[in-house]
């Protein structure tokens, strides 16, 4: 069969290999063969550009991450004024150990990578799966909080918090006032929920609905989370919840439960009840 | 007569468009036309795996297995898709996070496995890679110039740059909310497609049927 000895692949004279290119397309061998060297070509470009061009990927990730930080800074009143004119203003990086609530000065907190702590079980804990409402299976025994400093004034308190979502975990920041009683903001830096439903978590509108909100119902007991449905403005539910998310219920509850979760006892519980006690 | 690396790459700009004459590619063409940014980048990936997946199907033609090819054509597709994916991810992350889960739907877009059945798998490597281009291109156009309509009449801005100032913005221009929502797209490309079948009225379908007047032969007996 000469028009099948290929057009730029090589055969050398009757070898294996031209006796392959020469078999009919349809013999089962050689549909095999075929097929699985696509296959191997194939997951080698994949892999390979998957490889090379994820440390670009992770910088952009990490400048994300920083953006969302100093973006529910700047949404404190104030603050980006005073950031302009070099006042003293300053956000600081702080390890937590979320056990004990205490500021842990031997980690740098530019090196602890609280995703890679939570699959360590030496740097973790598990969550009993009757209190684990973010679905996280294992957190790290320590995060890193963001601390905005006016002179000795704590003005914000910003929080690593996830949980997962409705197809996937969402990684993001809650930003609570000095007194640690309403919110400044809520973002989210990463996500794969549905775009146009789950992904609204996202939306700059519904991210504002958050500022202002009370964190709690009464001491300890976190109040503040997502309504099923729109929330009746004036009412008392108002001060505390948001909007729902049209079609995306899921997300909406796992949004409620992330934040119930970190702010509850397993989470950042006795570091909040810490904080007045303690100069950072 | 044109030749065929001519006809290859012309025709599918305007006589033969993916989109206006075989009305294929529309989900994508609905979806990320919001912005001309995302239009100009989806126009990109989409081009590039076109483009490659034509040449790489054209180049192993006589070896494809016949009763296999489609899942070899689309391991291809697929793995380019990925590709493409990972890069916009590393270069180009904003838009990337916008475009969400349309790029990696670029897999499924018949156009291209359109073209590697009917074109790729039966024509040497240039010409196929010309027919991609071609293809790529009648799909990019009409996508552009839904983005850019959008863009400017839903916000009135171009790649983000101002250009009819709006009421929010102390402007004097009301933008019109519509655009902004997927079916303006399938509205602006129904006219375009009223638009080039009235140009070049061979591209009319002929009618599988004739609507009787009512009350006509359709009486039973």
């Amino acid at each position: 069969m000469p028009s099948s000895t290929g057009n730029n692949l090589k055969s050398s004279g009757r070898s294996w290999f031209g006796r392959l290119l020469g078999m009919p397309n349809d013999s089962p061998l050689k549909a095999v063969i075929v097929t699985l060297a696509v296959c191997l070509v194939a997951s080698i470009l994949v892999a390979g550009s998957a490889v090379l061009l994820k440390p670009a990927q992770e910088a952009n990730k990490e400048r994300e991450r920083l953006a969302r930080i100093g973006e529910i800074s700047a949404l404190l009143p104030g603050v980006e004024e005073a950031i302009r004119m070099g006042d003293s203003i300053r956000l600081e990086a702080r390890v937590v150990d979320l056990a004990t609530g205490r500021y842990l000065r031997s980690i740098d907190p530019a090196d602890f990578d609280q995703r890679r702590a939570a699959k360590d079980p030496g740097q973790s804990v598990a969550i009993p799966p009757k209190r684990d409402l973010a679905q996280i299976g294992r957190r790290a025994a320590f995060a890193v909080v963001y601390l905005v400093r006016d002179e000795e004034r704590l003005r914000a308190v910003i929080l690593p918090v996830h949980g997962r979502g409705f197809g996937s975990m969402l990684y993001g920041y809650l930003g609570l006032s000095g007194d640690l009683s309403t919110v400044i903001g809520l973002s989210f830096y990463e996500h794969g929920e549905t775009p146009g439903l789950g992904a609204l978590i996202d939306d700059p509108q519904w991210r504002s609905l958050w500022q202002g909100k009370k964190v709690w119902l009464g001491a300890g007991i976190p109040g503040i989370g997502v309504a099923e449905g729109p929330v009746e403005p004036g009412s008392p539910e108002a001060d505390y919840l948001v909007d729902g998310l049209t079609g995306a219920t899921w997300t909406s509850r796992g949004v409620t439960n992330l934040l119930r979760f970190w702010l509850g006892e397993d989470g950042f519980g006795v570091y909040l009840r810490n904080i007045p006690n303690q100069r950072g | 007569m044109e030749s065929p690396a001519r006809r290859a790459f012309l025709n599918p700009l305007v006589n033969n468009n993916p989109i206006t004459l075989q009305i294929l590619g529309l989900c994508s063409a609905l979806a990320v036309t919001k912005t001309l940014a995302t239009a100009l980048i989806m126009s990109l990936a989409v081009t590039a795996v076109i483009t490659l997946s034509n040449a790489v199907i054209s180049l192993i033609r006589r070896h494809m297995p016949r009763n296999v090819r489609l899942i070899v054509q689309i391991t291809i597709i697929a793995s380019l898709v990925i590709v493409v994916d990972q890069v916009l991810k590393a270069y180009a992350y904003g838009l990337s996070k916008q475009l969400s889960v349309f790029v990696g739907l670029i897999v499924t877009n018949c156009i291209i496995m359109g073209r590697a059945e009917a074109f790729a798998m039966q024509n040497g490597v240039g010409l196929s890679v010309l027919d991609g281009l071609g293809n790529a291109l009648g799909y990019s156009w009409i996508l552009i110039l839904i983005g850019s309509v959008r863009e400017l009449f839903g916000s009135g801005t171009l790649l983000g740059t101002e250009i009819l100032p709006t009421i929010s913005a102390g402007g004097w221009y009301h933008p019109a909310a519509l655009m902004l929502l997927p079916p303006s797209a399938f509205f602006l490309i129904g006219f375009l497609i009223w638009g080039l079948r009235t140009w070049k009225s061979e591209q009319v379908e002929r009618s599988e049927f004739r609507i009787l007047p009512a009350g006509g032969s359709e009486r039973a007996p």
